[in-house]
């Protein structure tokens, strides 16, 4: 801001920067004390030292000793799947909401909005037993379509916010090239909309790969948990196996903040453009 | 085919200020009408249509309909192998209802869930507001401090959750060692009905803020520099300034990010199910986690009474939801 330049006294700086590196501190310190912990040995996972003998056995206790893998591989396809088909199922019905007016839109919107507000614990219940009835309790599918109600209409609420951003003349400049809507969509419009792709991407990623309650209900047996329902068996009421948990820990953060980091320009953006343009 | 329908959205995208679809009439051909004009918007919206009507509004449907009746672990029908056992769960009406909001579980964890959310959102928006304050001066280090600070959002939920937990542990945990190397004795932070409200609470802030920091950035930069030039010429001082121009510009983006995070918020169910399991004893449990012990952790499982739970969540957010849009508009806020 243009009014501060210059203007600040030695002292006020010297708060702003403390006051924000405090803060940065205690963003910071929690994820970085699982990190140097991964490193440490188990035996050594509740020193307060920050280095002692530096190892990758806990790593390697995570691939020898457990299922992490599996659990990894399990999420990973959940999350992909359920990323794949969320942002081309928002990114449709947020075109067709923000460029078409057709009876029904009103309602659809409301719906979108209202679902956010949903609590799992009234849909989780009738899921369980719908999906017991269907054969898919314990079946990555079963999840894919949970974690779809989850993600898609917040999702399309992002997408046409940032539909609406891109100019109605690109749509007519289209069709006078002889494009049918779809293609107008899919080779003009999609293509400008990048940022809202990755952050319908990011979100739809991000709520499968961390969701808890759904994948806590539905999927039992060491094989079928993901990375929510694993970590847990890491650390049970009375006893916790620190090592392994904090290695596992840092494999599972890693790909959402890769992820994150690609995604976090834009994403807020999306977030509150979608919640107040409606 | 392809000319046809061009034509009809090109009509239909423009800026449909005929008020398309609201002429009301039932000549026949009208449907036929509707469908050549709107069939691609419609295929368009078809999967989300499908998809929320299926798995959130059937479920929606039964979940409303199971807290009417008795259903439990023993009575709902299941297939064991291969027999079959059919349903015996009868409807009950209201009595659901009756008994929850007869017992004074309810209200104690309604008054806990209330409590942790004004708690948990006014301080996230707090401490976003000065942070994101902070780091829309220019300064040295700021790209720096701001991919420190939204470092917890980067994390997912779960995994922060237990990072805690490691730190919180009573006996071995860091923050304890760190007392005890102060000279102050251990806190236990999960373990007392007190300390563990701080702590769920404490946590949850944490996960919070990065998300509202950005948010509220994000509202700040779209104020215009002017505004506070011209009010600086006046002679507002900083505070003046922030109270006039910053509190007022800031109003769009915070009443959205009040009340998305007040819903998160209370529907938040990792945070106390990973951290607390609602203990010690039910001290922390909220009215999400309650609903999902009945159905899943506690034996028989309930699932009558669970449903009775989600229908009254939704309840309550719903009233919610109506009296925040409500006195939005008296502010003269459009949502």
């Amino acid at each position: 801001m243009s009014s501060q330049r210059g203007k600040r006294s030695p002292l006020a700086s010297v708060g702003l920067h403390a006051t924000l590196i405090g803060a940065s501190v205690i963003a910071v310190f929690p994820v970085l004390w699982v990190l140097l912990t991964s490193l440490k040995p188990a035996k050594y996972a509740i020193t307060t030292d920050f280095f002692k003998d530096t190892t990758l056995d806990n790593y390697r206790y995570l691939v020898d000793k457990t299922s992490f893998f599996t659990w990894f591989g399990n999420s990973a396809l959940i999350a992909g799947v359920t990323t794949l088909l969320g942002v081309f199922i928002s990114a449709t019905t947020g075109y067709a909401v923000s460029r078409f007016k057709f009876p029904g839109m009103r309602p659809l919107m409301w719906t979108l909005l209202i679902t956010q507000m949903f609590p799992m614990a009234i849909l989780i219940v009738p899921l369980y037993n719908l999906m017991g009835q269907l054969g898919l309790l314990n079946q990555p599918v079963g999840l894919i379509i949970t974690y779809l109600t989850i993600a898609v209409p917040f999702c399309a609420w992002m997408m046409k916010g940032f539909f609406d951003g891109i100019p109605v003349e690109i749509d007519e400049s289209g069709r006078v090239d002889g494009l049918n809507p779809f293609g107008t969509f899919w080779r003009l419009i999609l293509p400008l909309a990048k940022p809202g792709l990755a952050v319908t991407a990011f979100y739809s990623f991000i709520t499968a790969w961390g969701e808890v309650a759904y994948s806590s209900a539905f999927m039992v047996g060491d094989e079928n948990l993901t990375l929510a329902g694993g970590l847990q068996t890491f650390v049970t009421q009375y006893t916790a196996n620190w090592g392994p948990m904090t290695a596992a820990s840092v494999l599972i953060a890693v790909p959402a903040a890769v992820f994150f980091l690609f995604a976090q320009k834009h994403l807020v953006a999306g977030m509150t453009a979608g919640a107040t343009k409606g | 085919m392809t000319v046809h329908t061009g034509q009809s959205t090109a009509k239909a995208a423009g800026e449909g200020a005929r008020g398309r679809g609201r002429a009301t009439g039932e000549r026949p051909g009208r449907l036929r009408r509707a469908l050549s004009t709107h069939w691609y918007a419609w295929t368009m919206v078809a999967p989300v249509v499908i998809v929320l009507g299926v798995i959130i509004g059937w479920p929606l449907g039964r979940g409303i309909y199971l807290s009417l009746t008795d259903a439990n672990e023993r009575n709902v029908g299941r297939t064991i192998g291969a027999n079959h056992i059919d349903a015996t769960y009868k409807f009950v009406g209201l009595d659901n209802y009756v008994d929850v909001l007869n017992d004074p579980v309810f209200m104690q964890r309604l008054w806990w869930t209330v409590v942790w959310t004004v708690c948990c959102v006014a301080s996230t928006f707090l401490l976003g507001l000065v942070l994101a304050n902070m780091l829309n001066r220019e300064f040295r280090g700021r790209a720096a401090y701001r991919m420190m600070l939204i470092l917890p959002w980067a994390v997912p939920g779960f995994v922060s959750v237990f990072a805690w937990r490691f730190l919180f542990n009573r006996d071995n945990g860091l923050l304890n060692k760190v007392l005890d190397g102060g000279g102050i004795s251990a806190v236990p932070w999960l373990d007392d009905p007190t300390w563990a409200k701080f702590s769920v609470i404490a946590v949850n802030v944490w996960l919070g803020v990065p998300f509202m920091m950005v948010a509220i950035l994000g509202g700040l930069q779209s104020i215009p520099g002017e505004l506070y030039e011209a009010a600086e010429m006046d002679g507002a001082g900083p505070w003046k300034r922030f109270v006039y121009i910053t509190i007022p510009g800031l109003r769009s983006v915070s009443s959205t990010v009040i009340l998305l995070s007040t819903i998160w918020t209370f529907n938040m169910f990792p945070v106390i199910f990973l951290l607390t399991r609602g203990g010690p004893g039910d001290s922390t449990e909220i009215l999400v986690t309650q609903a999902f012990r009945q159905a899943f952790v506690e034996s028989p499982r309930d699932f009558a009474g669970s449903a009775t739970w989600g229908v009254l969540i939704l309840a309550v957010l719903m009233i919610f939801a109506l009296v925040y849009r409500r006195s939005l508009r008296k502010q003269g806020e459009v949502w």
